[in-house]
Formats: structure tokens, C-alpha cells, sequence
């Protein structure tokens, strides 16, 4: 039992570095991540960072290297990601396109398409984004309602997406979309790709419980996609969409924000009822079982790159996380602002500000507890997928969809 | 990245767990708990046969010379089976106080003994209802005598020697004293695990020999035990998991099997999740145990509250899943749900540990 690579790990490990060495700046310190001063600002120095990978052969790892890609190994990837997050490089905005989108284009796209679509997702030239959640439709996701109707080889779209990260600065999208409401809910669907710039698109920011707008909703009236752009068969988009549901949550994984260090070093130098905090057994209770689970996921990860790297399928690690560390962060973030007294109420505008450090935990992890699959719906996953429990009965199995009861929402 | 036990420490593990199945380990902790035996002789030999007892004291000694990876991997297998022997008092710490000790008479004296199970050790170290400290401890040491009452020894009263936490003037350090000297009284204890005999043991006087000086070196010895009783409680906590959902797939409640309501399916997933954190920072606390790592205190303290954690975790949900039969006596579930107090209390409270993991982290500022 060891933390070592094997020699090949490390041989992939020192080019890693050192092609970052040359090429990026190295962090100060843990927490000196990049940060963009706007969206645009932001998007541009993305863009500019993936062209240098992709010129340096580290784009887009996992994928074949005739598309940009790398076709590294999944420990390789997880080294990569070990190496990049030691050095000050820009970040977002490509994941979904990379990491969904592209994927499930090699899957059902044509040789032509992809030879058009996948290279300029590789050097970060086009954005994407994924047009699957509803009003109607979130954790029960095969229950959306937007409406495909054909006509000779072209579709019709109508209705409204939600929750859509990057709708504003996309270029293509990856849609699902319900072509047959007369069977079943799975049964239906027919997915697509299709050009953000299609008329009849049009995309609103939703305001968050943060007051800041990450997503969108995007309303589709009569935008018309060529049947050349269906992925899979008509009637197959759930089989489709489930490709990039597994990625989305593999994606989504560790909650960022304030940790166990965040709060161990406030403790220690902040003032509680006439004592320092961390004297504090109440809080020392806290701390101590914020350790713990900080630790068992960081060491479930290392059994899981271990796994990887004799050649393994690892354990349900993401799902895990994702649970363990948005309630985590959840705790600690209202740890930080309790930590304040009555203060604790007041906001803090500046930016980088311990305090509002805590501000920006005690919004975000209630969203990041929903977000890519909310706990209630990993924990099925776990007792199903892991323990081999049965499904849940549903109250809507064989019924044509649109006889399913909706409670009028 | 090789963050795993090896082949050879699976394969150990897998014949340990198929021995103790064969062996009806749960079923004869049962009998310890209905009987008058302190623990079960039988699967005690056959436990040392197997040479498990042998597994960390070096050859020299008579032991097999394996590392404590292949004990934590017993120790498991020994928890999730319930086995009702001395092996954690006599192993994880009366060994290894002898081990680690000062005196190399003393390792020539027992260590032999100690692998082939001919001698059975005892770690007394409890003396009220509060948790031990350099301060409160009253049993004292004094020119090679040792005077004073401990309580709730595990194996106390089968024990053939002692390894004692007394004062001697500068601190409190770790004394041996064999159970064949003068001036020893031993009762057995009630216990709410009666499958594991506990007694209070008085010395008046006995001689006895210094193996440390230092309560440094007494916290050293409860971190080493810690890792080592933190895999027996993860054994245990994933025997409760797997029952419980067994019984929950075979149950049906409004014509459905119990296991199909979310409930159900949430306290499984939550159980399953308090297991793998457990099992993950149980793996660091052995990586730390095996390599003499400067991070034991901090990994030892957080194996054992993270499987303190779980075991609480599955032991209680385990009755709760099922139902009514989970409360009698004739149903497995108590048996686990007493061992999982058993552990907790035995090397000291989740609070005091959950102390000591803050303060190592103070100390070593490591994180």
C-alpha cells in the first residue's frame, strides 16, 4: 500500500508537469485559482488557454486523437487533472461541450458531421450546451414536454428548456425532445442537435436564490432542425440521453467552496464568547467531523485511482462526493457565518473576502445539493445501482404520456 | 497510485472470512452472550492455529514476521464475524505494548506466548466513569510494585497477564504484570455485551515490570489499537449494511418488497456511504500504522471516529429496517448493535477521539 505511480504514471506525470511548467503559471498557493473579471473577459482567455492545449496535444484527453484529442487512459486523465490544478489556468465554459456534447456526437453523429462538429469543440473554437431539464421535468427528466413534429426531412420544436449553464454564448446545443406524447414517457423522445442561432430561439437569464444568473431558460417557437440532425432513431432520445447523464454526473463531482481548512483556520484566530472558537468543544465536534468526511472522500478517491490504475472499474465515488460534500459545504458555510454572532447577517460585498467566502457556500451549496442529480435521486442511484435494490413502483409505468397525471404544473 | 490492500493481504482476507463463516463465529458469539463462558475457547484455538495471533510479532519472537496490513485485514473479518475471543486485547494491545516496549526481557517472556496463544493479554487502563487522562489516573507505580483498581477490562478476567496504565511520580507509563503475581483481585463485570467478558482487576502491590514512562507513549499505544479496532468495527458496520438490506429484498409491506420504497433505499444508500468513508480513512490509518507514518495520530483518530460513525450508523438502522424483529432476542441484529457499543467504549468515547483528532491537527498543522 502506496501513494506511488508506476513508472509509466510517472514518465506521463513529469510531461504533464513540465509541459504546464512551460506553458502556465504555477498557484501560490491552494486557493489561488483563476478568476476571470467578466464573462466575456473570461470566455476569451478560455478559448486562447484550449487553443495552447490543443497545440500541445493536451486537449480533450479522453478522445480520439483523429477528432483533437488524446486517447489517454483514465489515469491518465486523472494525473492530468492532478498536474493542471497545481498551476493558475483559466477554466468552465467548455466542460458540457467536451465532456456531454461531444461524446454522444461520436456515438450517434455521421462521419461527416463529426469531422465538422467535434475538432472545433477539441480546440474550444465553438462552445455547446445541453437543452434536457424542464420546467416540468428535473430529476424526472424523461417527463419533458418540448414538442418535435416532422414535416418530409424537417422538425419542429416548440417549448422551453431550463437550467441551461451557457445558453447565451453557445453555438450548438444538445436537445431532447418529445416526438410521440401518445406512448410511453421513455419511449417518445427523439434527440438532436441543433444551432443556438436557429430563429425562434430565444434565451432569458434565470436570477438565482445568489442574485447572480448562471443559467437560462430557452424558449423554442417553431425552430426548424433537419432531420440530418437527430441523433439516433426517432423514439430512441432517452436511450441517447442517458450517454450524457452518467458524464453530467461525473462532471459535476467535488462541491467547491469552503473546506475543513477554511474552517479550522477560522476557528483558530476568531473570537468566541470571550475564548478563541476552537476551544470551543461544540465547535471542535463540528471541525472534527468535517475532517473525517473531507478525508474519507479524498481517500475513496485514491482507492478509486487505484483502481484505475491496474486496469479496474472504480466504485461509485462521484455520487458520493457530490452527496457528501454539498451537505458538507452546506454545514461549514453556515458554520462560517455563525462563527460572525449577530454580524453574520450582514453581507459583504468584496470580492476574495473571507466573509464572503461563507456568503457564497451558504447560497451555492443549496443549488449545488440539486444540481446534475439531486441527493435523493444519487442516493436511488446507490441503492439500485450499487446495493441492487429495487426501483421505486411508479404511478405513471405503461401509461401513453400524455395520460400521466401532471397536477396541472 | 497503489492505494490498496495486495493479492496476497486479499487472499488472507478472504480465508478468514470463509473460516469464520464455516466456523459459525456469529452463532457462537450468541452462545457467549447466553452462556457462562467468558469467551469461546474452541474458536480461540482454532483462530490461533490459524496463526493469526502470530501474524504481526516478529519472527524472532516466534511470529510469523507478516506486517500489519495482514492484521487489519484479520481484524475485519474478526468484526464482521462478531468472533467472541481476546484477540483484540491480547493483539492489538497487550502485544504490542510488550512489542514496543522497553524491556527486552519481557518481550522474551511473552512474545513466544503471546503468538502461539498460550498467553492471553489484557490492556487495563479505564479507572472511572470518565475517560483517562495523565491527571486523573490513580493507579500508581512505585520501586516495582503497582497499586490501584482498574475497570471495564476487556478480557480481564481470563487474562494471563495485565499491561497497566499507572503514574510513577513523572507521568503515567505502561507497566506489565503477570496475573499469577501476588496481591491481584479479579471480577468479572456486567456488560451490555456479555460476548465479550470484562472485569474489574485490583493490585495491591503486585511487582510488575515498566515497559514506558511516558503518557506519550500510553496515546501511542491507543493510536496503534485504534486503526486495528477501527477495521473490526468496519467489519461489523458492513455486516449490518448487507443484512439489512437482505432482509429489507426479502421482506414484503403493501404488497411490495420493503426494499422498493425509497425509506428503505435512502437508509441503505446512507449506510452504504458512511461504510466507504469509514473504509476509506480506515485504508489511511493502515497506511499509517504499517509505514510508522509522522500522520498516525491524526490517521488513527480519523479511522476510528469515521468507524465508530458507521458501525452506529448500521448497527441502529439495521433493527430500524427490521422492524419489530430487529428488537428480539432471537434475531442477530442486537448482537451487532452491542458490539458496535462494546468498541466504541473499549479504547475510549467518540468525543474524546474526535478531541484528539482537532488537537493532532493543531499539532501538526499538517493539512
Amino acid at each position: 500500500m502506496d501513494f506511488n505511480d508506476t513508472p509509466e504514471e510517472a514518465k506521463f506525470r513529469k510531461e504533464a508537469y513540465d509541459w504546464l511548467k512551460d506553458n502556465a503559471p504555477l498557484k501560490e498557493g491552494p486557493k489561488d485559482s483563476w478568476r476571470a473579471s467578466s464573462e466575456e473577459e473570461g470566455l476569451k482567455e478560455v478559448k486562447k488557454w484550449q487553443k495552447k492545449l490543443h497545440e500541445g496535444g493536451w486537449a480533450c484527453l479522453h478522445w480520439p486523437k483523429e477528432y483533437g484529442g488524446r486517447e489517454s487512459t483514465p489515469i491518465e486523465r486523472v494525473i492530468w487533472g492532478q498536474e493542471v490544478s497545481k498551476f493558475k489556468v483559466p477554466g468552465g465554459y467548455l466542460e458540457i461541450g467536451q465532456g456531454m456534447a461531444g461524446p454522444v456526437m461520436m456515438m450517434y453523429a455521421t462521419e461527416e458531421q463529426k469531422e465538422r462538429y467535434l475538432p472545433p469543440l477539441a480546440t474550444g473554437e465553438e462552445i455547446w450546451c445541453q437543452l434536457f431539464s424542464e420546467p416540468a421535468a428535473g430529476s424526472d427528466v424523461a417527463g419533458i414536454k418540448t414538442k418535435a413534429e416532422l414535416d418530409g426531412d424537417t422538425w419542429t420544436i416548440n417549448g422551453q428548456k431550463v437550467w441551461t449553464s451557457g445558453a447565451h454564448f453557445s453555438d450548438y446545443g444538445i436537445l431532447v425532445t418529445r416526438s410521440d406524447p401518445t406512448v410511453a414517457k421513455h419511449k417518445g423522445l427523439t434527440f438532436f442537435f441543433v444551432d443556438m442561432k436557429s430563429p425562434g430561439i430565444e434565451v432569458k437569464p434565470i436570477k438565482q436564490i445568489s442574485g447572480g444568473a448562471n443559467f437560462n431558460e430557452v424558449y423554442f417557437t417553431d425552430v426548424k432542425i433537419p432531420d440530418s440532425q437527430r441523433l439516433g432513431a426517432i423514439g430512441d432520445g432517452w436511450k441517447v440521453s442517458l450517454t450524457t447523464l452518467m458524464n453530467e454526473r461525473l462532471a459535476v463531482g467535488d462541491a467547491s467552496g469552503p473546506d475543513f481548512e477554511e474552517a479550522f483556520s477560522l476557528a483558530r484566530g476568531q473570537d468566541l464568547n470571550g475564548k478563541l472558537a476552537i476551544e470551543n468543544d461544540a465547535v471542535r465536534e463540528k471541525l472534527a467531523d468535517w475532517y473525517c468526511q473531507q478525508s474519507g472522500l479524498k481517500y475513496a478517491k485514491y482507492r478509486n485511482i487505484s483502481a484505475l490504475s491496474r486496469g479496474e472499474t472504480p466504485g461509485p465515488q462521484s455520487s458520493i462526493t457530490k452527496i457528501v460534500s454539498g451537505n458538507k459545504l452546506q454545514e461549514i458555510a453556515n458554520f462560517g457565518l455563525d462563527m460572525l454572532d449577530s454580524a453574520g447577517i450582514l453581507r459583504s460585498d468584496e470580492e476574495g473576502a473571507e466573509q464572503s467566502m461563507y456568503q457564497y457556500g451558504f447560497y451555492g451549496a443549496a443549488g449545488i445539493r440539486i444540481a446534475g442529480g439531486t441527493d435523493e435521486i444519487l442516493k436511488n442511484i446507490i441503492s439500485e445501482q450499487v446495493l441492487g435494490m429495487p426501483q421505486d413502483m411508479r404511478a405513471d409505468k405503461g401509461l401513453p404520456f400524455n395520460e400521466i397525471p401532471t397536477g396541472n404544473k | 497510485m497503489n492505494f490498496e490492500f495486495s493479492a496476497d493481504q486479499m487472499q488472507l482476507k478472504d480465508i478468514a472470512r470463509k473460516f469464520l463463516e464455516k466456523e459459525e463465529s456469529v452463532k457462537r458469539a450468541r452462545n457467549v452472550l447466553e452462556g457462562e463462558a467468558p469467551y469461546d475457547e474452541d474458536l480461540w484455538a482454532q483462530i490461533i492455529e490459524m496463526g493469526f495471533t502470530a501474524t504481526a510479532i516478529p519472527e524472532e519472537y516466534g511470529g510469523l514476521g507478516l506486517g500489519y496490513l495482514e492484521l487489519c485485514v484479520i481484524a475485519e473479518e474478526l468484526g464482521r464475524s462478531l468472533a467472541p475471543t481476546p484477540f483484540s486485547s491480547s493483539v492489538y494491545l497487550a502485544t504490542e505494548a510488550i512489542l514496543h516496549g522497553n524491556d527486552d526481557s519481557a518481550k522474551q517472556a511473552f512474545l513466544p506466548g503471546l503468538a502461539t496463544g498460550d498467553k492471553i493479554g489484557a490492556f487495563a487502563h479505564s479507572e472511572s466513569n470518565t475517560s483517562p487522562t495523565e491527571n486523573n489516573i490513580a493507579c500508581t507505580y512505585k520501586d516495582g510494585n503497582l497499586s490501584g483498581t482498574k475497570i471495564a477490562v476487556v478480557d480481564g478476567d481470563i487474562a494471563d497477564f495485565y499491561v497497566v496504565s499507572a503514574q510513577n511520580g513523572s507521568s503515567v507509563g505502561l507497566y506489565l504484570v503477570d496475573g499469577s503475581s501476588s496481591g491481584i483481585e479479579v471480577n468479572q463485570q456486567p456488560t451490555l455485551d456479555p460476548s465479550r467478558s470484562h472485569a474489574s482487576v485490583s493490585f495491591d502491590n503486585a511487582p510488575c515490570t515498566e515497559l514506558k514512562s511516558d503518557w506519550s507513549d500510553v496515546l501511542n499505544l491507543l493510536d496503534r489499537a485504534a486503526v486495528l479496532f477501527s477495521f473490526e468495527q468496519l467489519g461489523g458496520a458492513e455486516a449490518c449494511m448487507d443484512m439489512a438490506k437482505e432482509y429489507a429484498m426479502g421482506r414484503y409491506a403493501f404488497g411490495r418488497s420493503i426494499a422498493s420504497f425509497q425509506a428503505i433505499k435512502h437508509k441503505l444508500a446512507d449506510m452504504f456511504i458512511a461504510v466507504e468513508l469509514a473504509r476509506s480513512n480506515c485504508y489511511y490509518g493502515a497506511w499509517a500504522l504499517s509505514t510508522d507514518a509522522p500522520e498516525l495520530p491524526t490517521a488513527a483518530a480519523t479511522a476510528r471516529v469515521s468507524a465508530s460513525q458507521a458501525y452506529h450508523e448500521c448497527s441502529k438502522e439495521n433493527i430500524q429496517t427490521h422492524g419489530g424483529m430487529g428488537f428480539t432476542w432471537e434475531f442477530d441484529c442486537h448482537l451487532y448493535y452491542r458490539r458496535c457499543r462494546q468498541l466504541a467504549a473499549n479504547i475510549g468515547s467518540q468525543a474524546v477521539w474526535k478531541d484528539k483528532l482537532i488537537s493532532s491537527l493543531e499539532r501538526a498543522n499538517q493539512i
